[in-house]
């Protein structure tokens, strides 16, 4: 799977969560988290925590980076 | 088994509150106010005699037949077009009356052929009823005087003849047409003896504006109009209702029999979807059942490159079993999946989902309505708490505003728009939000109010600003608001929907629409009266196709048009039955019911009555199968009823991830494009060769039945029930009825569903359940399925699909009535006479800029790919958009297609795609390459079965 692709999708659905919150961003992070655990093959989830571990995800917008993240931290 | 007969009322029933009491012949009869004397006297089994009476079409009083005596009035009045009256007394056979009767059945007959022996309607012809039913014995005109024998025929509908020598000039057809159909395609041309029935300006039937829906011919009483099938085999003799097999209307028919071979389909009055009328699909194109490409054997081969090679049920069974197995022996148990088809029933889609995740153990299952409505079941769940439509269909009798978006009924549910029409005919109001001027903004006797044509990809924008207006002027019904939904949530929607950025000046700058039709059209929707939306896959086929779901379904419960008949949110399924393949836990994400698989509950539930333990991670999605086959973790596929190559967006990527994986097993009707990358095939059955249930866009639950013997030897479900005992997890279901069964235990929106229930009742909508044993017609009455309704902030994205000066024009998709979606049965029937290949609409100055004219051949290019077509040069789209359909493979439509999708679903974004077009000399390189591979990899080597 393309990595790209994966950091697109990840932003696409950051803009969604991030229009919900007019706030610090919190509830957009577990916005983010929640959709990519509800909705995310696992193998998908696991190629772009890679990514953002090994700093290769530049194109990544900041609160889908926070949720992969928060990912990240929980698995 | 005998033909289901139905009553024929003479005129249309009566909704009255008050009841009127009256007798005819003696007897006593009550009905409601309004209701005809003959109605009212078939209501008690008494026929008067009639014939351009029937009761699809209102009264007519033309034939002078049903002439009746009414004690204490002059005259015989006719019984068709006088209503009951209180304590009226009424005769309908006295010796006058059977005079006058035979006087008019003589002048009928004596201008009649009378090859009655020979006549196709022999048997089920209304003048040969009433002149027995009058007691005609004589002519006393003769047949000498002056007739119509030799009048032509038209033969030019490929379905009916049309031969006006046997016309009696009752005007149902004309009426049908109108009333029935709303397409006003005939008249009555000329008066008196020279009156005939004429298809538009004296045109054939071919060559008018007929859609061939057949309502005229099912209305004819003699053998003027007749289906050319019964003219050529005669009358049937049995028939069995089922519910058509192509779009999400989801109609009821007839089928009508000769031994097991359908003579005709002819649409059922008691089907709750379409009360007696049909499209030109339904009706009439079912021939692909028995159509030569059909395969009737399985076929297996090691490469994509050999030729097929048939074999034995057993052979491709286990050959497929052993290959899956194979697979996830090397590549791990995630490595293989299914697709379930929206064409197949919901015992067949339930199966292959069971298959996926307790045979191959892992939720790698999805359907092809992640293509087109799944955005439809995120953003409904996530506002009201349900992925489905709020209302019935009949729910449009009692609505005021209709609001179509992004959805072409007349040519994608036709059997609907009818209706639709007539109510917009009886006065309710009409918005269409469409980039194309689509059918529906202008018809005889219907012309919507406001048209909003934005440019593909700013519906978002376009609803928000709809949303700006109803909030800044004060149209929120605060009381429902207050009452049902998150009053929160709706405060901080109003806020921001409220800012300038959002306003209808703003928008008009990115949707093009003029700002003042934006607020005309928001006034009009929030103070209309009932207001319903209509939306299809011009909605969900976006970048943003859930947000513009939510904001669909924000503009509902601000304006509290939500929870009772005549309002609503209705998705406009495209298939049968995508409603019930998503019910069926047909998403990756997802048990039946749409439950979580994370849920541990409902996931203790499955494992229990399955046997087995299931995973709790959702699995992948169609577009991330093809990523994950090309990056090589996913390797096998099992395809039922899906054409995902021609479907799908962005062919270039879809051929990539299958040409990558080891086994694709697909099975279908006939060889499809997908099949060229397949390495098992296992041949479908028809509609008409098994039982099973289909569920319609209003959650309607309806049966189809078995009508032949499935000619490839086995029902859809009984091939999955196969490959699943092959993989080692049993299953042994001996009908589709215990699958139901199953699925009632496990899902609560259908614990009250079963074979049994639906054949006393005919059709239930679901829920249906111990609180709604009768099914549910209307949604979210009292209150939200999720409690209170949720609003979601709809920010305006734009995609990033964007027009520049390489691909100035954005290409947007659809589909004509004629054909059905790939076009794979509708191909195979006599339909292409409307549509024999897919065409590029362009607008005049945007042609006139490249030198393009109706007819032309055109380049159609984009980052994707490219592909090549005829142009048809039309103002129905606005400059700097084109407009193709998608029914055809050797267009392929989808190579220009990308791979953009919904976010929160991933549905492609079919809707939008920045092309250029150039003049071209004829189909490209492209095309002649993939037609010879295709050619290729359907060899089938003769005799390898022996
Ligand atoms: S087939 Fe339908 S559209 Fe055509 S003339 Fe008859 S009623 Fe009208
Ligand atoms: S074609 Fe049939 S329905 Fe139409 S006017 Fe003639 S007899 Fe009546
Ligand atoms: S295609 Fe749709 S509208 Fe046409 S007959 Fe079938 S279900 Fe009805
Ligand atoms: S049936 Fe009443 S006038 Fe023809």
């Amino acid at each position: 799977m393309s990595p790209d692709k994966l950091v697109y999708m990840a932003n696409q659905i950051g803009k969604f969560f991030a229009s919900q919150d007019h706030a610090d961003g919190s509830k957009a992070v577990d916005g983010i988290a929640t959709h990519l655990r509800k909705f995310w093959d696992p193998r998908m989830r696991r190629e772009i925590v890679a990514k953002v571990r090994a700093g290769e995800a530049g194109g990544l917008d900041p609160l889908p980076r926070r949720a992969i993240e928060q990912l990240a931290a929980g698995e | 088994m005998a033909l289901v007969e139905e009553i024929d009322y003479g005129t249309p029933s009566v909704h009255s509150d008050t009841m009127v009491t009256l007798t005819i012949d003696g007897e006593q009869v009550t009905v409601p106010a309004g209701t005809s004397i003959m109605r009212a006297a078939m209501e008690m089994g008494t026929k008067i005699p009639k014939l351009c009476a029937t009761d699809s079409l209102k009264s007519f009083g033309s034939c002078r037949l049903c002439l009746v005596e009414i004690d204490g009035r002059a005259g015989t009045p006719a019984s068709c077009t006088t209503p009951v009256g209180p304590n009226m007394v009424v005769r309908t056979q006295t010796p006058k009356l059977e005079q006058l009767r035979k006087g008019v059945m003589e002048l009928y007959i004596s201008d009649h052929p009378l090859d009655c022996l020979t006549c196709g309607a022999n048997g089920d012809c209304e003048l040969q009823d009433m002149a027995g039913a009058v007691g005609l014995r004589e002519v006393r005109y003769g047949y000498q005087g002056e007739n119509h024998f030799d009048s032509v025929k038209d033969e030019s509908n490929p379905y009916f003849s049309f031969d006006p020598a046997k016309c009696i000039v009752c005007s149902r057809c004309v009426r049908a047409c109108e009333e029935v159909q709303g397409t006003f395609a005939l008249t009555i041309d000329g008066r008196g003896f020279a009156s005939k029935v004429s298809p538009g300006m004296n045109e054939s039937f071919l060559g008018s504006e007929c859609v061939s829906c057949g309502a005229c011919v099912q209305a004819c009483p003699t053998a003027t109009l007749i289906e050319k099938n019964v003219l050529a085999h005669g009358q049937p003799e049995h028939s069995v209702v089922t519910t058509c097999a192509y779009c999400g209307v989801g109609c009821s028919f007839k089928a009508e029999m000769r031994g097991e071979e359908v003579i005709r389909m002819v649409p059922w009055k008691d089907g709750k979807a379409n009360h007696g009328h049909s499209c030109v699909k339904g009706r009439f194109a079912w021939g692909y059942a028995t159509h030569k490409e059909r395969i009737l054997s399985p076929m297996v081969r090691e490469k994509i490159t050999d030729p097929w090679r048939e074999v034995s049920w057993d052979e491709a069974i286990g050959f497929a079993a052993s290959e899956f197995k194979r697979i996830q022996a090397k590549y791990g148990k995630d490595s293989v999946g299914g697709i379930t088809s929206s064409r197949c029933t919901i015992e067949e889609t339930y199966l292959v989902q069971k298959l996926v995740r307790a045979g191959f153990g892992n939720n790698n299952v999805d359907t092809c309505a992640r293509v087109c409505h799944s955005p439809t079941g995120y953003g409904l769940n996530q506002t009201f708490g349900t992925s489905a439509g709020t209302q019935d269909f009949d729910s449009v009798e009692h609505t005021d505003v209709v609001l179509v978006i992004g959805a072409n009924p007349t040519d994608g549910h036709p059997v609907f728009a009818s209706r639709m029409k007539r109510r917009l005919r009886e006065g309710a109001k009409l918005i269409v939000i469409d980039p194309r001027r689509i059918d529906i903004v202008r018809t005889p006797h219907v012309e919507a109010t406001y048209h909003l044509p934005l440019l593909p990809g700013t519906n978002v924008a376009v609803l928000t600003a709809i949303a700006h207006v109803i909030v800044t002027e004060g149209l929120v019904n605060e009381a429902f608001v207050r009452e049902r939904c998150d009053w929160e949530a709706f405060s901080e929607w109003a806020a921001f929907v409220a800012e300038p950025r959002n306003s209808p000046e703003a928008v008009e700058k990115i949707s093009g629409v003029p700002a003042q039709t934006i607020v005309d059209a928001a006034r009009l929707y929030a103070t209309g009266g009932n207001a319903a939306i209509y939306y299809g896959l011009g909605v969900t086929e976006h970048s943003q196709g859930s947000t513009t779901v939510i904001a669909i379904a924000n503009l509902a419960m601000a304006t509290g048009n939500i929870g009772r008949p005549g309002v609503g949110v209705n998705p406009l399924r495209g298939q049968n039955n995508v409603q019930g393949s998503c019910d069926m836990g047909s998403f990756p994400h997802e048990l039946p019911g749409y439950r979580h698989i994370s849920d541990t509950p409902t996931r203790t539930l499955f494992e229990g009555a399955w046997g087995v333990s299931l995973d709790a991670e959702p699995g992948l999605r169609i577009p991330n199968m093809f990523d994950a086959a090309v990056g090589g973790s996913f390797m096998g596929l099992y395809v039922q009823g899906e054409d995902i190559v021609q479907s799908d967006p962005d062919t270039h990527h879809v051929t990539a991830g299958l040409a990558a994986m080891e086994c694709i097993v697909v099975q279908d009707l006939f060889l499809n494009e997908t099949a060229n990358y397949a390495h098992v095939f296992l041949p479908g059955s028809t509609f008409l060769e098994r039982d099973g249930i289909f569920i319609n866009a209003e959650r309607r639950v309806q049966r189809i039945r078995r009508v032949m013997s499935p000619r490839n030897g086995k029902a859809d479900w009984e091939i999955t029930q196969d490959l699943s005992n092959a993989l080692g997890y049993p299953m042994h279901y001996t009908h589709p009825s215990e699958i139901m069964d199953e699925i009632a235990r496990l899902t609560p929106t259908f614990a009250g569903v079963s074979y049994a229930k639906l054949e006393a009742v005919g059709s239930v909508q679901w829920p249906c359940n111990e609180a709604a044993p009768e099914g549910t017609p209307v949604m979210h009455i009292d209150h939200f399925v999720r409690g209170q309704g949720r609003f979601l902030i709809t920010e305006y994205q734009p995609t990033d699909e964007r027009s520049n000066r390489k691909f100035p024009l954005l290409l947007t998709t659809g589909r004509i009535l004629s054909q059905y979606n790939v076009g794979a049965q509708t191909r195979r029937t006599e339909n292409v006479v409307w549509h024999e290949e897919d065409q590029l609409e362009i607008h005049p100055a945007d042609a006139e800029a490249r030198g393009i004219r109706s007819g032309d051949w055109v380049r159609l290019a984009s980052r994707a790919g490219e592909t090549s077509l005829r142009a048809t040069v039309t103002d129905r789209v606005a400059p700097g958009v084109v407009y193709t359909t998608f029914h055809h493979p050797m267009t392929q439509a989808n190579v220009v297609t990308t791979d953009y999708s919904d976010w929160a679903t991933n549905c492609p974004e079919y809707k939008v795609t920045a092309v250029q077009i150039t003049p071209s000399n004829g189909p490209s390189e492209w095309q002649r390459r993939y037609s010879e591979h295709a050619g290729k990899s359907r060899r089938i080597l003769a005799d390898a079965a022996d």
